[in-house]
């Protein structure tokens, strides 16, 4: 049964930072070691858990950035007026220790019999999650159509650019960015929000039973479901993550 | 004994009033975060009703009957799973002592059913005697989609999780059964002062 398979206790586990990568001059990705790590899925997340010295601790979650089997990595975007990002994405170095515990959550995941066509929409750092996805399909030999829009305020914040592109050259997804804020001189992609104009234009027909993933802030994820399900995707198709609240830590 | 976070201070939050209301692992928020794992249905009032059944007499309000019994406002914290909680929120609803009757409930469960196929456990005794409501207003307002509308369960001294969004019917059982985070990890109860957050905890 299903239901035996998530009973196991889910303990907090030393893990060390083996190495950070700067992904946007807010984002950096932290590939941490966790010892006993049971496997994860594509699109779960995991607990941190940091201790000050007087012991005062603060608990976070964070989407997985990896795919299964691979080591485990999150990708944290500094908010300014956060209290756990900033030092993750500032103070943390490789060789430091954090505590984990995860994988948490079984419903915003993707797995390859899970099938598609695969539409995965994400405002800002809600790339994080689909871009496990995008990775497990990769890893798995997957050819399930996969369209991936992408909402980012300017060139420099797009996450995992460079990835991105590759699968876009070689791996059969579409990938579509949107920049919202700001466009570096000669862009011709897409400049808007995530609206129902360019979702009828881009996400796949509900003819076809697609499978959507979004994935971003409250207000983003919000819109971007509701304009789905007013395209015909069924309310159980749609699968979501949101993140902060309006504008929460 | 948890090892220490090198560098890491923790922003001291100003504790006045607050003390002894926030459970472990939580923070404050002046927000009030959206979380749902599917989108937001809008459901009209007079497509909207209410029912009881199950191993209670069966019973369905349409809306107008619903906003005709009696309700109470009701001031509570707040505590969701994922880490945030928000003090002294106000909201309007009807208690489940009103819904559910008088009847002993001793040893009985109820799962609780929405719009969009979420469901979420309780013991029935956790939602009677003066714990649990449904709720069509907050902070004077009714209550909106994201947030629920046009109601949901409030269940203040569980995770948040439990206090179901669109909740549309209530299934008294003589038996437990996982809803929908249950089945997925989360703990079957959901104390946020024991912090069980997770099967296991």
């Amino acid at each position: 049964m299903a239901r035996a398979a998530v009973q196991r206790r889910l303990t907090w586990q030393l893990a060390t930072v083996d190495a950070v990568t700067d992904e946007t001059p807010r984002v950096r990705t932290l590939t941490v070691g966790v010892p006993g790590w049971p496997g994860h899925q594509a699109g779960q997340h995991l607990d941190i858990r940091l201790t000050a010295e007087d012991g005062y601790q603060a608990e976070r979650e964070y989407s997985v950035a990896s795919a299964p089997g691979e080591p485990v990595a999150i990708t944290v975007e500094r908010l300014d007026d956060g209290e756990v990002s900033p030092y993750l994405t500032q103070e943390l170095q490789a060789g430091d220790e954090i505590e984990v515990r995860g994988p948490v959550g079984g419903y915003f995941v993707w797995r390859p019999e899970d099938g598609g066509p695969l539409l995965l929409i994400a405002g800002g750092s809600g790339i994080v999650p689909l871009r496990a996805m995008l990775r497990h399909r990769q890893q798995t030999g997957s050819t399930v159509p996969t369209r991936l829009i992408y909402s980012a305020r300017t060139r420099q914040d797009v996450i995992y650019s460079a990835e991105l592109m590759e699968l876009q050259q070689g791996d059969g997804v579409d990938v579509v960015l949107t920049l919202t804020r700001e466009q570096p001189p000669g862009w011709d992609g897409h400049t808007g929000r995530v609206d129902a104009e360019l979702l009828r234009e881009l996400a796949w027909p509900a003819g076809q039973d697609p499978l959507a993933y979004v994935c971003g802030p409250t207000a983003f994820a919000e819109a971007v479901s509701a304009t789905l399900v007013g395209l015909g995707y069924p309310p159980q198709r749609v699968r979501i993550e949101r993140f902060g609240g309006t504008g929460g830590p | 004994m948890s090892s220490v976070s090198r560098g890491f201070r923790g922003r001291r939050r100003d504790v006045g009033g607050e003390e002894g209301r926030v459970p472990p692992g939580q923070y404050v928020t002046q927000d009030f975060p959206v979380l749902s794992a599917g989108p937001t249905p809008h459901t009209p009032h007079d497509q909207w009703s209410f029912s009881v059944e199950g191993a209670i007499t069966p019973r369905t309000w349409t809306w107008e009957e619903f906003r005709s019994l009696p309700s109470e406002t009701v001031t509570a914290d707040i505590h969701c799973v994922t880490r945030w909680s928000k003090l002294d929120t106000v909201w309007e609803g009807v208690s489940l002592d009103t819904l559910l009757g008088q009847a002993d409930r001793g040893g009985m469960f109820v799962m609780a059913h929405c719009d969009g196929g979420y469901t979420t456990n309780l013991p029935a005794q956790d939602v009677l005697g003066g714990q649990a409501w449904v709720a069509f207003g907050y902070g004077g307002q009714p209550l909106p989609p994201e947030h629920g509308g046009p109601a949901r369960l409030l269940v203040p001294h569980l995770y948040f999780w439990k206090s179901a969004k669109w909740v549309r019917r209530l299934l008294l059982l003589d038996h437990d059964m996982p809803g929908f985070w249950e089945t997925y990890g989360y703990h079957n109860y959901g104390d946020p002062w024991r912090e069980q957050r997770y099967s296991g905890d």
